[in-house]
C-alpha cells in the first residue's frame, strides 16, 4: 500500500513525513521520530500510557493513525521541559513521588495537565475521575492525585504553560 | 495490522461514493473503536475513507426547536455544549459516563452509534462468535456472560450494545440523519440497531455505503430535568451493567408523560416502551415504578450469569425516578 505524505509538528518541530497508513501515532513518535518518552503500555486504548495532547487535547496516540495527526500539533511528555526547567506538573510528580516504575508517568502527566486546563482547581474526586483513563499498577494513585492538586495549588501556570503557544 | 489504503474525504457525497463502490471500503472517524478492532483482526478493510474532518462538527438549533448534533462533533464537545446541558442533560450525562477523557476527545457522535460490542468473545478471533464469524456459534452461551444482555437476545447472540450515549438519545426520540448514494434518509434511533435474531453481524440499518451525517433530537421540555444513571463494577471507567435514561413528568403526583430507556441490558439501545405505557396517568409512586419497571422486564431473558441484572434494573429504574419526580415535587 503506497505510503502517505504528512507533516506534524511534534514538540514545536515541524516534521514532513511518508508513513503507512496503518502506522499509530505512537510507533511514529516513537520509531520514526525516536520519541521513546511516549510509551505503549496495552495497546488497546486501555491503560493511557501513550497519551499525547493533540493540538492541546489528550489523546491515546496508540488509538490513531498518525495520518489522523497529519496538518495538526503534538505535544508529547519530551516537549513539557523549557530550558532545562520540569514543567510544573512534572515537578510535582516528582516532589509528591507519585510513581514507582514510572511506566504510567508519561500519560498520567500529559492527562493530569489536561485535567487542570478543564479545570484547574480539582477536589480529589474530581482528580480522579479526571485520570480515570489512565491506569497505574503501583502507587495506588495516592501520591498521583496529591501531585495534580499541589500542581494545581502551585498556579494555573501547570496548566497552561507550553500548550497555548504550540496550538 | 494488515495493511490499507486511506483516503482522507473531502465531501460527504464524495465518501459515500467512494465506500459504496468497493465492497473492502469502511468510513473512519475518530477511531477509538475501529482502530482496536484493527489491531485485533476483527475488521480487515482494504480501504479507510476518514470523514473525520467532514464539516459535520456543529450543533445546532433546528427550525421549530430540538437540536442537530453533526456526524463529527465529538463527544467531549456535545457533552459540554450549554445547549445540551440546559435542554438534554440527561445526554450530557450520558456522555460524560462513558469511556474516558481522552476518548471522549476523539470519539464522534456517529461513530458512537456505530461502536460494537464489548463481547470478549466477538473481540476475541479465536473464540465462537455469530456476529462476527456468521454460523460459527456463539461461545457466549456456555461462557462467562456478566456483562450480556438480558433484552432483545437470541439463540444465536446475546451481546450488549456498549454506547451510553445512545441510551440518552433513543429516551429522547432521536433521528438518525443518513447519506446513501440516493440521498437523504433518516431512521428513527430506536429502529436504527437491529435485534440480532438469527443474523448478530446485520447490526444497524446502514447499507453498505451508507453514512451517518447528522443526529437530530426534537424538542422536548420535560427534557430539562432528565437523567442518566450508569450502574458497574467500579466507579469509573468501565462498561454498563445496568443503565438508565430517564425524563419524567409530573403534575399533581401523576404521570403525565415520561421517557425511559436502559443500557448495559439489551443489544441495542433499549427504549423501554412497556414501561413508559404502564406509567403514563398512573400514580408517581416508587411501587408505580418498580411494576413498570417490572413489566418491562417481563420479556427478559436471563443467564444464570447476569439474573441479577433484572433486580439491578428494577431498582435503578425506581432509584432515577424517584430522584425525577422528587425534583418536581420540590
Amino acid at each position: 500500500m503506497a505510503n502517505t505524505p504528512i507533516s506534524v509538528t511534534v514538540d514545536q518541530v515541524t516534521y514532513e513525513d511518508d508513513v503507512e497508513p496503518r502506522t499509530l501515532l505512537v510507533q511514529y513518535l516513537r520509531e520514526q521520530l525516536g520519541k521513546t518518552g511516549t510509551l505503549i503500555g496495552c495497546d488497546t486504548t486501555n491503560c493511557g500510557a501513550c497519551t499525547v495532547h493533540l493540538d492541546g487535547q489528550s489523546v491515546k496516540s496508540c488509538t490513531m493513525f498518525a495520518v489522523q495527526a497529519d496538518g495538526h500539533d503534538v505535544t508529547t511528555i519530551e516537549g513539557l521541559a523549557q530550558d532545562g526547567d520540569l514543567h510544573p506538573m512534572q515537578q510535582a510528580f516528582h516532589e509528591k513521588h507519585a510513581l514507582q516504575c514510572g511506566f504510567c508517568t508519561p500519560g498520567m502527566i500529559m492527562q493530569s495537565i489536561a485535567l487542570l486546563q478543564e479545570n484547574p482547581n480539582p477536589t480529589e474526586q474530581e482528580v480522579r475521575e479526571g485520570l480515570e483513563g489512565n491506569l497505574c499498577r503501583c502507587t495506588g494513585y495516592q501520591n498521583i492525585v496529591a501531585a495534580v492538586q499541589a500542581a494545581a495549588g502551585a498556579g494555573s501556570a501547570a496548566g497552561t504553560q507550553s500548550e497555548e503557544g504550540a496550538a | 495490522m494488515k495493511p490499507f489504503a486511506y483516503d482522507r474525504a473531502t465531501d460527504a457525497d464524495g465518501a459515500v461514493a467512494t465506500v459504496t463502490a468497493d465492497p473492502d471500503a469502511m468510513f473512519v472517524a475518530g477511531g477509538t473503536n475501529l482502530v482496536d478492532h484493527l489491531k485485533l483482526g476483527l475488521v480487515t478493510p482494504e480501504h479507510l475513507v476518514d470523514v473525520s474532518r467532514l464539516p459535520l462538527d456543529q450543533v445546532t438549533e433546528r427550525e421549530g426547536g430540538g437540536l442537530r448534533i453533526g456526524a463529527t462533533v465529538r463527544n467531549a464537545d456535545l457533552a459540554a455544549h450549554p445547549l445540551v446541558r440546559q435542554l438534554y442533560p440527561v445526554l450530557s450525562h450520558a456522555l460524560l459516563a462513558g469511556a474516558s477523557g481522552q476518548l471522549r476527545n476523539v470519539a464522534t457522535t456517529g461513530g458512537n452509534l456505530l461502536q460494537r460490542t464489548r463481547c470478549a468473545y466477538f473481540q476475541d478471533v479465536t473464540a465462537a462468535c455469530n456476529k462476527r464469524d456468521p454460523g460459527s456459534g456463539c461461545a457466549a452461551l456456555s461462557g462467562w456472560t456478566r456483562y450480556h444482555a438480558i433484552l432483545g437476545t437470541s439463540s444465536d447472540c446475546l451481546a450488549a450494545h456498549p454506547s451510553d450515549m445512545a441510551v440518552a438519545m433513543v429516551a429522547l426520540d432521536a433521528e438518525v440523519v443518513v447519506l446513501g448514494p440516493d440521498g437523504e434518509r433518516r431512521v428513527a434511533l430506536e429502529h436504527f440497531h437491529r435485534l440480532p435474531g438469527d443474523r448478530p453481524d446485520l447490526e444497524t440499518v446502514l447499507e453498505h455505503g451508507e453514512l451517518i451525517t447528522a443526529v437530530e433530537i426534537p424538542p422536548l421540555a420535560m427534557a430539562r430535568r432528565s437523567a442518566y444513571r450508569k450502574v458497574r463494577d467500579r466507579a469509573s471507567y468501565a462498561f454498563a451493567l445496568v443503565s438508565v435514561a430517564a425524563a419524567l413528568d409530573v403534575q399533581d403526583g401523576v404521570v403525565r408523560d415520561v421517557r425511559l430507556a436502559l443500557g448495559g441490558v439489551g443489544t441495542r439501545p433499549w427504549r423501554a416502551r412497556v414501561a413508559e405505557e404502564a406509567l403514563v396517568g398512573g400514580p408517581a409512586t416508587e411501587a408505580a415504578f418498580a411494576e413498570a419497571a417490572r413489566a418491562e422486564l417481563a420479556a427478559a431473558s436471563p443467564t444464570d450469569d447476569n439474573a441479577f441484572k433484572i433486580p439491578m434494573t428494577r431498582s435503578t429504574v425506581v432509584a432515577v425516578l424517584s430522584g425525577l419526580a422528587g425534583e418536581e415535587t420540590r
